[in-house]
């Protein structure tokens, strides 16, 4: 054996350096999952109608499931295209554990399409005349949030890797598992309106944070073996 | 215990098709298998087998006396896998993709001696162009680079699993290919292949098994 074997962190880097190079340079598809995004988003005040009152009610939820959404139809993509090329058998041959290269890989989808949406959220608040500081709320919970969608689906997408369809199927297995997170997430918000304590709801979410990270990455390996089959 | 990989009556069931059953074979140090079979016969479904990557229907397959579906990662360190996709990402250049593959394989190269690798399999001044943009047999020979990294004086991995791995290459690299895996075999590697033509290796002994 050589002097140069790998630890872990080198293969989780690796991976995650790889995937944010490639999206780097399919920008096009990167930029979609955002611009549906901020267009969902941006349909709401239009479609119902400039009531302020009204507007900042919508406010977090709007925000909330367009993110989901937006998310969902990056998510489809995390291990189709690694699937078609031939890259996926070569991560299940890898020497390093495969639930750690699957959390690498949910990290960089998290960098390239979850972050980009808690960075867009503030100005989309200005839209629904939020204040200040429930766009912060907003921002604060959609960036504790958004990881766990990663995280919940990666392992949709690793069930679903190689069917037909599977974008569909994808959505429809993995928005009911997400549906706490956009309870705790809108919550947040509507509480901190409301003039109560937001601690609860953010506690929440990162329970449910450390929980998809525990598990997730496993699971989704595991559903990988069985997809690859 | 033996040093290579023993198949032992492995069979193997696809949906509704028996595609084989009660496969005995052995590869030992320095040996050379090649799989025969029409298209549909079940050979890329037994080399997925052989790779762990399938778990067998019946029978098992040993690495150095251990079972290859219980070693998973460990077993990572001693095959090199190159299917029938070459496994490569559109959107890297060759010498990214080698970097990556040979980092999951479990060593670093530096891009010096990766670049080595792709000169040494044809694409002297292609290491940089996006694999998108090179040929089907530019593509093939830059998924083979990381034979040349696995045939080096300081890492040797023992097994090489390769599903066509002649299909869309050249006269001249077909010659640097079998040159490859005669060196290999020499250094008492193993090499199992499926091939439709024959596989050009001289004086190698070579087993032959038909599905």
């Amino acid at each position: 054996m050589s002097a140069t074997n790998t630890n872990t962190w080198q293969g989780v880097r690796c991976v995650i350096v790889r995937d944010l190079r490639i999206a780097l340079r399919r920008r096009a598809d990167t930029l979609a999952a955002l611009i549906f995004f901020v267009m969902v988003v941006s349909l709401f005040p239009l479609g119902v109608g400039p009531e302020p009152q009204l507007l900042r009610v919508m406010a977090p939820g709007v925000l909330w499931v367009a993110a989901m959404l937006a998310s969902m139809l990056s998510l489809a993509r995390l291990f189709a295209d690694d699937h078609s090329d031939g890259t996926l058998e070569q991560l299940l041959l890898s020497t390093h554990s495969l639930a750690w290269l699957v959390l690498g890989k949910t990290t960089a989808h998290w960098l390239a399409s979850g972050l980009p949406l808690v960075v867009l959220s503030p100005l989309l608040g200005l839209q629904f005349d939020l204040s200040a500081p429930a766009t912060g709320v907003l921002a604060l919970s959609l960036l504790l949030g958004t990881p766990i969608l990663s995280l919940v689906g990666a392992m949709g997408a690793a069930l679903t890797v190689g069917l037909r369809s599977s974008s569909v199927l994808l959505s429809l297995l993995v928005l009911p598992l997400t549906i706490p997170v956009l309870i705790f997430g809108a919550g947040a918000v509507e509480a901190y309106n409301a003039g109560l304590g937001v601690s609860g709801h953010f506690s929440l979410l990162g329970a449910l944070l450390i929980v998809g990270l525990v598990a997730c990455p496993w699971a989704t390996a595991a559903a990988l073996r069985i997809s690859m089959e | 215990m033996t040093l290579g990989l023993q198949v032992e009556k492995l069979a193997c069931v696809r949906g509704s098709r028996q595609l084989f059953d009660s496969l005995s074979v052995e590869v030992r140090p320095g040996e050379l298998l090649r799989v025969l079979g029409a298209n549909g016969a079940g050979k890329t479904s037994l080399l997925r087998m052989l790779c762990g990557l399938m778990e067998p229907t019946e029978g098992q397959i040993l690495w150095r006396g251990k079972k290859v579906t219980a070693m998973r990662e460990a077993f990572g360190h001693e095959l090199i896998y190159l299917g029938h996709a070459a496994a490569l990402k559109d959107d890297l250049s060759p010498l990214e993709n080698l970097q990556v593959a040979s980092t999951l394989a479990g060593h670093i190269v530096s891009p010096q001696e990766a670049r080595r690798a792709l000169i040494d399999a044809g694409l002297r001044g292609h290491e940089n162009t996006l694999v998108r943009r090179l040929s089907q047999g530019q593509r093939k020979r830059s998924a083979l680079a990381r034979l040349v990294l696995a045939n080096s004086a300081l890492r040797v991995t023992p097994l090489w699993v390769l599903d066509e791995p002649f299909n869309a290459l050249d006269s001249a690299a077909t010659a640097w290919l079998a040159g490859l895996m005669q060196a290999h075999l020499q250094r008492q590697g193993m090499v199992i292949l499926t091939s439709h033509q024959t596989v050009p290796l001289g004086e190698t002994v070579q087993q032959v098994l038909s599905l």
